[in-house]
C-alpha cells in the first residue's frame, strides 16, 4: 500500500483489518507482517527557511533530497543520521520519516544532540486512522504535551508519520580530527573523556580497537578549528601518540555507518551505557569485534549468531538493541531491551491508546 | 478564568486526609493552618489565587510516594509545586487539593565530570545546579530568567528555556533521566546517565507535562564545560523590521551565537533605568552573545558587526569587560522586574517563525493602540520566542480583563503566523482555554490519552493545560467514582 496523501493514508488505516509493517525506504531492516504501508508517496520538502534554521518535509521524502537542499544553503542535519544499508545489506532509499521514527543519530549526537532534539513537530496518523499534529515549526514550543519526542524513536508503533519539522544548523566551515594511539578501551575512554570535558567543543569521539586509535573531531570556522586543535593536542598529551588525520570526512562517515563490521558475519548489537562503564561492559560482551562511539557511551558489538548478549551483560544501566540478526534470533531475543515492569506498563498503555487494534509494527519494541 | 468547583465531599474528609498524611510525614512537613496554607495560594501568576486544602513538604522520594498513595486512595487532587515561579499558573491550587512542595528536596546526589552529568533532587534551584559544578568550570545550560529561584522540578515540568538555548537547547535537551513518582505512589526510573531511550522516549513526554503525569523527585542533568569566554555586543536600530532582517542574516551566515535577544524602546528604557547597562536609546536593540577563546570571539563578533553594518544600525557596542557583560545581562534578565516597577504587567511567551517578526511586532503595536494598553517587547529573537509585556493597572476595574483579551489576541496571532501559544512558560491555567486555537480536538485527545495512562484518575494537577470542557468527562469520571 502506498498512499499519496495524508488523508488517503488515514482512510487506509481506518479500513485496515490486519496488522501492517510501516516502511519509509525500508533500509533499517525491521521485520513484521508482509502487508506493508509505504510512505514513499508522501514526499517533498514543504517549507525551508534557512534564516530561521527550519525545514518541514513530508515523511517519505528521501533523506538525500533533504541533504541536498540543505547543502545548497550551507546547512545540515546536525545529528548526522547513520545509513544502515551497508551494515544490514538492505537496499532502498532512506527517508526522513524513517530517520525520525527510529531516532537515528550519528557521532555528533554526543555534543549536538540526537535526532529527537532537532525534531520540532510531527504530523501522523494514529491507529484509529486519525490525523494528529503535535509541536510545530518553531524552535521553542511547550504548548501541551511533547508527543514530538515520543514519536521520535517509536519505530512506527504509535502512528505513521506523515510530516516532520526539523531544526537545522549551519554546516561547519572546517573539520579536523586527531587520532590518539591507545593501549585499550580503558585508556581510550579516558582520553575521550578528557577531550569532551575540555572547552574545545569536541563533537566526535570514537575508538576502534582494531587499529587502537581514538578519534576526536573538532568543527567550526577554520581559525577556530586550528586553535582548538592545538589546545586539544595538549589535553591529550600523555594518552598516546597523537596524529592529525588528513581529510577526515570519510572516516566519520565510516564510523557512523559501522563500516568495520560491514561484510563480516555475525549478529550486531548496539549498546548505550554511561561512557565510563564502557570498558567493563565491553569486557563482559566477549565480542568478536567492537567499535566505540559517543565517547564510549555507544558500543557496537559483533558476536556469533544467536548470542544472547543481554544475558552476558546481566543488569545493565543502559540498553542493548539487537540491530542485525537472523529472524529466529530476533524472535527469541527481541530487538529492544526489555523494560522494567513499571515502565513496561506505561509503554503498553501508550501503545494501546495510540494503536488500540495493534496494527502498527506488531512485535517490534516488546 | 474558571477553575473546577471544589468537591464538597473531599472538603468534608479534610481532617481524615490530614491524619493520614501526619502518619507518613513529620509534623512540620504538613501545613494545615489556614494562615499558613495561604502561602501557597498562587505562583508568579498572581492574578489568580486560591489557598489549597493542605500543603505537604516531603523530604524523600519515599515520602512523596506515601503522600501520593494516600491522596490516590482518597481521591484528592494533588498540585505539585517547585519554587512557585510559574508565570502560567502551573502551581495554582484548587480549594480541595493538596499542594505537594518539593522545596525540601534540594540535595546534589552525584556529580560526575568524566561522564558530564549531575544528579540532583529536584527541589534544587536552577542556578545552584551550576553553583555545584562551577568550581570545575562546568555549568548547567538552561537559564530561565528566574534561575535564582526556580526549581529543577518546575523546569522539568515546564520544559523551561532561557536566553542561551539557541545554542544549548531547553530543559528537554539537557535532561538525561528522572526518578518519578506516579499518582498511585509507584516509583519509576526513566533514563539515566546513558544516552537515549531503549524503548519509547517516555522522558521526552514527561518533560513539559506540567506536573500532570508524575512528581519528578530526582533528575540526571547534562552538564557542560564552560566556554573559555563569552562576550555580548549591543546593536541598536531605528526600525524593528530591519533588526529582524539583521537577525536572519546573521543566522544565515553560519554563525551560531549562544543568544540573540531583542528589546523595544519601552523595555530598553525600563531595563536601562534598572540596570544602568548603557543600552542605547533606540527603537530596537539586539544583544548578541558569542563564545569561545578571545580570538574566536573577536572573529565571530567582527563577522556579526560586518553584517549589522549593512543594516544601518544607530549604534554598535561590544562589551569591554566581564563587569559590563554582567550588567548587560542583568538588564535583560531583569526586564520583567523592571517593567513591573512601571505598572502591573502580564507577560506572554508565544513563539513565532523568525521570518514573521516584523509583521507580528507591527500587529502588536496596532492592537496596543486599539486596547489602549502599552506593551513592551523583549524576546529571544534567534528562536522567535516573544515576550510581550502588557502593562495594566490591577486596581482599575476592567483593566485586567482588557489585558487578558489583548494577550489572547496576541497569542492567537502567534499561532496564526505558524507559531505557538507558549515557548517556555507553559500552558498552566493561563493559556489553557486557548489550546483549541492551536490544536484540533483529536490533537488534544491524543495528549490527554497520555495522562489517562500515567494518571488514570486524573488527580495530578487536573485543571491545567487542557480546556476544562475538553477534560471534563475525564475529571467527571473521577468524581463519579467517589
Amino acid at each position: 500500500m502506498k498512499p499519496k496523501t495524508e488523508t488517503e493514508l488515514a482512510e487506509m488505516v481506518a479500513g485496515l483489518s490486519h496488522p501492517v509493517r510501516i516502511a519509509g525506504g525500508g533500509t533499517r531492516g525491521i521485520g513484521g507482517p508482509d502487508a506493508t504501508i509505504h510512505t514513499a508517496g508522501l514526499s517533498g520538502i514543504t517549507l525551508y527557511e534557512p534564516g530561521a534554521l527550519t525545514l518541514v518535509a513530508q515523511a517519505g521524502t528521501p533523506l538525500a533530497e533533504i541533504e541536498a537542499a540543505l547543502e545548497a544553503e550551507g546547512q545540515q542535519l546536525p545529528f548526522e543520521p547513520m545509513d544502515h544499508r551497508g551494515l544490514l545489506g538492505t537496499g532502498g532509499e532512506p527517508t526522513i520519516g524513517g530517520v525520525v521514527a527510529a531516532n537515528i543519530s550519528g557521532p555528533r549526537r554526543i555534543q549536538a544532540g540526537a535526532c529527537r532534539d532537532f525534531l520540532l513537530g510531527v504530523r501522523y496518523v494514529d491507529g484509529k486512522g486519525q490525523m494528529i499534529k503535535n509541536g510545530g515549526r518553531v524552535m521553542k514550543n511547550v504548548t501541551g504535551y511533547d508527543l514530538v519526542k515520543l514519536m521520535a524513536g517509536s519505530w512506527g508503533t504509535l502512528g505513521i508519520l506523515t510530516e516532520v519539522s526539523l531544526k537545522v544548523l549551519p554546516k561547519p566551515e572546517s573539520t579536523a580530527t586527531l587520532a590518539v594511539q591507545v593501549a585499550d578501551a580503558e585508556d581510550a575512554v579516558q582520553a575521550m573523556s578528557a577531550a569532551l570535558k575540555s572547552p574545545f567543543e569536541v563533537n566526535g569521539a570514537a575508538y576502534d580497537p582494531q587499529d587502537g586509535r581514538t578519534y576526536l573531531r573538532i568543527e567550526g570556522f577554520s581559525d577556530s578549528v586550528s586553535y582548538r586543535l592545538g589546545q586539544l593536542r595538549s589535553v591529550l598529551t600523555g594518552f598516546g601518540e597523537v596524529k592529525e588525520i588528513p581529510d577526515p570526512a570519510d572516516l566519520w562517515q565510516d564510523l557512523r555507518d559501522v563500516k568495520p563490521f560491514q561484510s563480516l558475519d555475525g549478529d550486531v548489537w548496539r549498546i548505550s551505557v554511561k561512557p565510563s562503564d564502557a570498558p567493563d561492559v565491553s569486557m563482559h560482551l566477549a565480542a568478536d569485534q567492537l567499535l566505540f562511539d559517543w565517547g564510549g557511551g555507544l558500543i557496537w558489538a559483533r558476536v556469533s549468531q544467536g548470542t544472547d548478549l543481554r544475558a552476558r551483560l546481566g543488569a545493565l544501566d543502559g540498553h542493548a538493541t539487537l540491530v542485525r540478526a537472523g529472524a529466529d534470533t530476533i524472535e527469541i531475543l527481541g530487538q529492544f531491551q526489555p523494560e522494567l515492569a513499571e515502565v513496561k506498563a506505561l509503554t503498553r498503555g501508550l501503545r494501546q491508546r495510540f494503536d488500540p487494534r495493534g496494527l502498527f509494527n506488531p512485535g517490534l519494541m516488546g | 478564568m474558571d477553575m473546577p468547583t471544589p468537591n464538597p465531599d473531599i472538603l468534608r474528609r479534610r481532617d481524615a486526609v490530614l491524619q493520614q498524611l501526619l502518619e507518613v510525614l513529620p509534623q512540620d512537613a504538613v501545613i494545615h493552618d489556614a494562615a499558613e496554607t495561604l502561602a501557597y495560594e498562587c505562583d508568579a501568576l498572581t492574578a489568580y489565587k486560591c489557598p489549597p486544602m493542605l500543603a505537604v513538604l516531603p523530604a524523600t522520594t519515599q515520602q512523596v510516594s506515601d503522600v501520593l498513595r494516600i491522596c490516590h486512595a482518597e481521591g484528592v487532587p494533588v498540585v505539585p509545586r517547585g519554587s512557585g515561579t510559574s508565570l502560567a499558573g502551573g502551581a495554582l491550587p484548587t480549594a480541595d487539593c493538596v499542594i505537594l512542595g518539593i522545596a525540601r528536596m534540594n540535595e546534589v546526589l552525584e556529580t560526575d565530570y568524566d561522564n558530564r552529568y549531575i544528579r540532583v533532587q529536584t527541589g534544587r534551584t536552577n542556578l545552584s545546579v551550576t553553583g555545584a559544578v562551577e568550581e570545575e568550570d562546568f555549568f548547567y545550560a538552561p537559564d530561565p530568567s528566574s534561575q535564582l529561584a526556580c526549581a529543577i522540578a518546575g523546569n522539568v515540568a515546564m520544559n523551561s528555556g532561557g536566553a542561551h538555548c539557541l545554542k544549548y537547547g531547553v530543559t528537554t535537551n539537557n535532561l538525561l533521566g528522572v526518578t518519578m513518582v506516579l499518582m498511585d505512589g509507584s516509583v519509576v526510573e526513566i533514563g539515566g546517565a546513558h544516552l537515549d531511550a531503549g524503548g519509547l522516549d517516555l522522558l521526552g513526554v514527561v518533560c513539559g507535562s506540567e506536573g500532570q503525569l508524575g512528581v519528578v523527585t530526582e533528575a540526571t542533568l547534562r552538564i557542560l564545560r564552560k566556554p573559555e569566554g563569552a562576550r555580548p555586543v549591543l546593536i541598536g536600530f531605528d526600525d524593528n523590521e530591519v533588526a529582524g532582517h539583521c537577525v536572519s542574516d546573521i543566522i544565515k551566515s553560519g554563525i551560531l551565537p549562544v543568544a540573540i535577544e531583542f528589546m523595544d524602546t519601552l523595555c530598553i528604557r525600563a531595563c536601562e533605568n534598572f540596570a544602568k547597562a548603557g543600552y542605547p536609546d533606540c527603537t530596537a536593540l539586539l544583544i548578541i552573545e558569542v563564545e569561545g577563546s578571545e580570538a574566536e570571539i573577536d572573529y565571530q563578533l567582527s563577522k556579526i558587526v560586518e553584517i549589522a553594518k549593512r543594516h544601518n544600525p544607530v549604534e554598535i557596542r561590544e562589551s569591554q569587560s566581564p563587569e559590563e557583560s554582567a550588567k548587560i545581562w542583568l538588564g535583560r534578565k531583569s526586564a520583567f522586574g523592571a517593567m513591573g516597577q512601571m505598572n502591573d504587567y502580564m507577560c506572554l511567551d508565544g513563539t513565532i517563525p523568525v521570518s514573521s517578526l516584523p509583521e507580528v511586532l507591527r500587529r502588536i503595536g496596532e492592537m496596543s493602540q486599539d486596547y489602549g494598553l502599552p506593551v513592551g517587547n523583549v524576546f529571544h529573537a534567534g528562536d522567535g520566542n516573544m515576550h510581550p509585556l502588557i502593562l495594566f493597572d490591577a486596581n482599575k476595574p476592567g483593566d485586567l480583563e482588557k489585558c487578558e483579551a489583548f494577550g489572547a489576541d496576541i497569542l492567537r496571532l502567534c499561532v496564526d503566523v505558524g507559531g505557538c501559544l507558549t515557548g517556555e512558560h507553559g500552558v498552566g491555567v493561563e493559556k489553557r482555554d486557548l489550546m483549541t486555537h492551536q490544536y484540533a480536538p483529536q490533537d488534544l485527545e491524543a495528549q490527554m490519552a497520555i495522562k489517562d495512562v500515567f494518571d488514570p484518575k486524573w488527580l495530578l494537577n487536573p485543571a491545567k493545560v487542557f480546556p476544562l470542557d475538553a477534560s471534563a468527562s475525564r475529571r467527571d469520571v473521577r468524581l463519579a467514582a467517589e
